[in-house]
């Protein structure tokens, strides 16, 4: 193997190394617990309220609004379950609205609150991933509790007009949730100035460890909790604090707050170098937002070749990366993200995922471009439809039943 | 999901890709749509032996795996030999798939035994005679296997 290029940043991110560091001490000689009263507790209550400011101040907002969690996943659940169970909130409110293209974590929580009695509504995306506003709007009645519509999106990266999407809900008196766990730290958030009531992050996706996230949640809007206990986190989320893992989330917020004015076009000019070069390739098509879009995703379909193939060629060439292709996901579907834009099952199962991190560089840009151009020859050329094609022959197994 | 070591070397180093311009029987199952098509290409000798077989295959690490294990199994086999390879033997002789790849090779035999017919077919007779009708449901031979 010539090189290992790790370039699935979306699924996450390698620690850094003041992440590292920052954690130890809360691994080894600070093992107190945050809530005791004695010196071993209050030095680690100290960095648990630290790292609630850093997280807070990357979406500009109070460290009071922060709620830790285990993570993206909980954050949603908090998010959607938290508000919908709140005892505050008005009986009739039993309505949500959420988009087609959203993470599993929104998504079957949704469908769990389906079979409890809820009704959801699940907007469509135009071809590049983004909401219609206007259906938005029209989806919107007395009952609707929450709309939630992702920051950006997991797959394709598309970055939705969040701003416009929250001063719709607030004309139409709902509140807005949006799960940023991709945009965090990629792009710039005021949760202020967007006017964005909760919103949900990951720290693995930031370069932070894994197990540990935060749900922001605006003062004023009363959650019910998911894990009753010892009423940590201000009583909505129980459970001695993951002091290390905050920590480490805090840091890693603390440095791309500070950082990514240098970062986000760095990472951005390898992505567009990327996308400039895999499209060359004949029938090869970029897919999301070719502008408003995370800077480190580039998400493509290349026709005739099937997805899970390709990902374990350019894992036998030491490069990581991911596919939406039925294959992975273990069905006959390729991923709902790919579907709800609208690809034709055949052109989806040729999927590729390369989000790209600061970790990166231009070297390993163009061994993944060397590369996934050798694998895509090499498929093609055992590929029955890619000879179709070329021969010219209408490819009738494409598009039968 | 993990692939066996014998799943990963086809995969990474497939026997018999290719094509038979001269083939005497040629047969291609699946489709596009559901992610995986085989095509494979035979050549049949008077004594109906099977002297070459290459294919191709659009589809994942386990569809192009148990393409070539079948190929390599069938090669230089009667045709009635090959018409007695299952599913179920390719699996094993790969060291086992994943349960939800089984179907790639369902659709190895598939394909071997739609060139079979194609190979009946050609030399004007009725497949459906020569090898019975087809119990699996994939309509992928016109049920002829």
């Amino acid at each position: 193997m010539e090189r290992i290029v790790y370039s699935d940043n979306a699924a996450t991110t390698p620690i850094s190394k003041n992440v590292y560091e920052a954690m130890i001490p809360y691994l080894t000689d600070r093992y107190g617990n945050p809530s005791s009263l004695y010196a071993r507790g209050r030095e680690e209550k100290k960095a648990v309220d630290q790292a609630r400011i850093y997280t807070a101040e990357i979406i500009n907002a109070d460290p009071s609004e922060i709620i830790f969690t285990s993570g993206g996943s909980e954050a949603d659940n908090l998010a959607i379950k938290g508000l919908l169970f709140s005892r505050q909130l008005p009986k009739n409110k039993k309505h949500i609205i959420t988009s087609k293209i959203e993470h599993h974590a929104i998504l079957h929580t949704c469908e769990f609150l389906e079979r409890i009695g809820y009704t959801v509504t699940y907007l469509d995306v135009d071809n590049q991933g983004h909401i219609d506003l206007e259906q938005l709007e029209n989806a919107i009645t007395d009952d609707t509790a929450l709309v939630s519509v992702m920051a950006a999106n997991n797959e394709i990266g598309t970055i939705q007009d969040l701003k416009a999407i929250a001063d719709i809900c607030h004309k139409k008196g709902t509140l807005f949730h949006t799960d940023a766990v991709q945009a965090v730290g990629h792009m710039k958030l005021d949760v202020k100035e967007m006017g964005i009531d909760m919103l949900s992050m990951a720290s693995h996706k930031v370069r932070g460890p894994k197990g540990v996230g935060a749900l922001y949640c605006r003062k004023g809007i009363i959650l019910e909790p998911l894990i009753h206990g010892g009423g940590q986190e201000r009583g909505l989320r129980s459970g001695t604090e993951n002091v290390a893992g905050i920590v480490g989330f805090g840091e890693a917020l603390r440095y791309a707050k500070e950082n990514m004015d240098e970062y986000l076009p760095y990472v951005k000019s390898l992505t567009d170098h990327l996308i400039e070069e895999v499209t060359k390739i004949p029938y090869t098509q970029l897919t999301g937002d070719p502008v408003n879009r995370l800077p480190g995703t580039a998400s493509f379909v290349i026709e005739c070749i099937e997805g899970e193939s390709l990902i374990l060629l350019l894992d036998l060439n030491g490069i990581a990366t991911s596919t939406g292709s039925a294959c992975s996901t273990g069905s006959l579907d390729p991923s709902h993200v790919l579907m709800s834009i609208g690809l034709p099952h055949e052109i989806a199962h040729g999927s590729l995922r390369v989000t790209l991190g600061e970790q990166n560089t231009m070297e390993d840009v163009d061994y993944i471009i060397e590369k996934i151009n050798a694998v895509v020859t090499r498929l093609r050329d055992m590929s029955p439809v890619w000879e179709e094609k070329m021969n010219g022959q209408p490819s009738l197994k494409l598009f039968d039943k | 999901m993990e692939y066996s070591e014998k799943v990963m070397d086809h995969f990474a180093n497939p026997r018999n890709v290719g094509t038979i311009e001269d083939a005497d029987a040629v047969g291609e199952v699946g489709n596009a749509k559901c992610g995986d098509i085989m095509k494979m290409y035979l050549k049949i000798n008077d004594e109906g032996v099977i002297t070459d077989i290459k294919f191709k295959t659009f589809g994942c690490g386990a569809a192009v795996a148990t393409s070539s294990m079948a190929t390599e199994m069938v090669k230089g086999k009667t045709i009635q030999d090959a018409l007695q390879l299952t599913n179920k033997a390719v699996a094993e002789a790969l060291d086992g798939l994943p349960p939800v790849k089984m179907h790639c090779s369902v659709l190895a035999e598939e394909a071997i035994h739609a060139a079979i017919a194609d190979y009946y077919k050609r030399k004007g007779m009725d497949p459906v005679a020569m090898m019975g009708t087809c119990d699996m449901d994939c309509a992928n031979c016109g049920g002829h296997h």
